[in-house]
């Protein structure tokens, strides 16, 4: 599939679960396909990076469900910083990072809920009424926050390989919750760096590198430096450069507006890689 | 009062003896995760397992736990792996108990319930978005946690915004099996060491940095500091502290620019 035949088949209004974590291993590709697209009202669940920051600050969001939105090496992402403090995201579901697996596992699961700790004595359940605790059927009576599943409409995530079928491969250190997010979504579409005959995964990395099955994904897509700007090791690692420029276009509309003509709303992953290759070129 | 600049007796500077005083906080915990967060928290957790806390486990950050005396921002690929943490595992670790975190403060009050979330009354819309809740209401109610402030009179506030990680009067609220694991063990500023060894869990000092007065403290503070009995002067670091902060962890002097 191509970026934009996966957004085809996306829906204003949706909820849409992307992968990675912060500014690591964000399918990219696909998130600037949402944003060239006319898709609007999506609530986004993410472990956010720029993913959150771009189709927020692009206004494509009702809501957004988040553990942290965070660029890493800038520490809050700025686009999101302005989007909450002009009070422009209509809706938000803050939780605990650690609360917000617990949702994603909810959801892969199947259960409506899974209970915790994290949450009681804070602000997280005073600033999300919808969040409902729940109490111990056992001796112990103990009452804990139950995290709901966080029902996905559509997931997109990268990977570093993949096969035509579907099988997913990461290589860098951290899987983040990417195969919780497969599992969990209604639709998952897969982008990776490469994709490989089934026979070479082993070539590429350990068994315990394979940890998407085919069973839960619903499309491929072919994109190298499909998680650019964010990392994606061992392929690449993080563009410092292009993240900064990317954060610095927050203090200002006009130059967020050509950052977004001049990058993110390209026609397609292959103009953006032919600039991206013209850049370092020069 | 003393800046980063000044040399205190013994010849350690600021930044060093806060260095020690948060190094202080991991005494005691044996074979726990010691997650510290910024420059200051992480060469205190490198120099407490070099010292006096040799069974700390510490990460890299990214998602091994690491052996050795790394330097601060040093290339962790040749260090000896002794664990796989990725964060799947770190929320594992977190909820497990054996875990220690060292967070900031933006806003803190007598009770220790700390704000790095906004600020503003307006959660929908705060006057500044800072970090979110990120991991602090789990952590929290799940294990130790210590506090760097490095300029504490911008922090100790009457009251928070946002609650992100609850103090002792919040916990108190819940009933008896939520409360279990809280502890907030310490809380260390550019002016003492604080902790929360009061009948009513609020904010005492424990110790002051070399040249500061408890007056100065309290004039540092938009809430009143509990104080029993004479308050001792921060423990200054060893020579073998000094050599392993200056020479070891940190050559580069990375800590200094947390106070300014």
């Amino acid at each position: 599939m191509t970026e934009d035949e996966v957004v085809a088949e996306l829906e204003s209004g949706m909820t849409i679960g992307i992968g990675g974590w912060g500014s690591r291993r964000k399918p990219m590709s696909l998130v600037r396909a949402l944003l060239r697209s006319d898709l609007t009202d999506l609530h986004v669940v993410s472990y956010g990076g720029p993913d959150v920051g771009i189709l927020t600050a692009a206004g494509k969001c009702r809501k957004v469900t988040y553990g942290f939105v965070s660029l890493d090496s800038i520490p809050l992402e700025p686009h999101f910083r302005s989007v909450r403090q002009g009070g422009l995201l209509p809706e938000f579901m803050e939780l605990d990072e650690g609360a917000f697996y617990l949702g994603l596992m909810a959801a892969a699961h199947r259960v409506p809920f899974y209970p915790t700790r994290a949450g009681l004595g804070s602000s997280m359940l005073a600033n999300n009424p919808e969040l409902r605790t729940v109490v111990s059927p056992y001796d112990d009576g103990e009452e804990l926050v139950a995290i709901p599943a966080f029902e996905m409409d559509a997931v997109l995530i990268h990977m570093n390989r993949a096969d035509q079928k579907g099988n997913g491969q990461f290589l860098g250190p951290d899987i983040y919750f990417d195969d919780l997010f497969a599992m969990a979504g209604e639709k998952t579409y897969l982008s990776a760096e490469r994709i490989i005959p089934t026979d070479d995964f082993l070539k590429e990395g350990p068994v315990h590198t394979l940890r998407v099955p085919r069973t839960h994904v619903d499309g491929v897509v072919e994109a190298p430096m499909g998680a650019h700007f964010t990392e994606c090791p061992p392929d690449y690692g993080r563009d410092e450069a292009f993240q900064k420029e990317y954060a610095a276009t927050a203090k200002d509309p006009e130059h967020w507006a050509r950052f977004r003509a001049d990058w993110l709303e390209l026609e397609s992953h292959e103009a953006y890689r032919a600039k991206l290759d013209e850049k370092s070129a020069s | 009062m003393s800046t980063v600049g000044d040399e205190l007796e013994g010849g350690a500077t600021l930044d060093e003896i806060c260095v020690v005083a948060l190094a202080e906080a991991f005494r005691g915990d044996g074979e726990t995760l010691c997650n510290p967060m910024g420059p200051v928290p992480v060469i205190a957790g490198r120099l407490a397992r070099a010292t006096f806390e040799p069974d700390l486990m510490l990460t890299d950050t990214i998602a091994y736990a690491i052996e050795g005396n790394l330097p601060l921002g040093a290339d962790p690929s040749g260090a000896t792996i002794e664990a796989y943490l990725p964060f799947r595992s770190i929320f594992d670790q977190v909820w497990s108990g054996k875990r220690h975190v060292v967070m900031g403060a933006p806003q803190i009050d007598r009770h220790g319930n700390q704000n790095f979330a906004a600020i503003g009354d307006d959660y929908s819309h705060p006057k500044v978005q800072l970090l979110g809740m990120r991991g602090a209401p789990g952590n929290l109610i799940n294990h130790a946690t210590t506090y760097w402030i490095p300029t504490q009179a911008r922090s100790f506030v009457e009251s928070v915004d946002v609650v992100s990680g609850p103090g002792y009067d919040a916990i108190a609220r819940l009933p008896e099996p939520s409360r279990r694991f809280h502890e907030i063990r310490r809380v260390v500023t550019d002016l003492g060491a604080y902790d929360f060894e009061t009948e009513n869990g609020t904010m005492r000092v424990r110790s002051l940095h070399p040249g500061v007065t408890l007056e100065q403290a309290q004039a540092a503070s938009a809430f009143e500091l509990a104080v029993t009995g004479d308050v001792p002067v921060s423990r200054l670091p060893t020579a073998e502290e000094l050599h392993l902060i200056r020479k070891v962890f940190d050559p580069s002097g990375v800590r200094k620019a947390e106070f300014r």
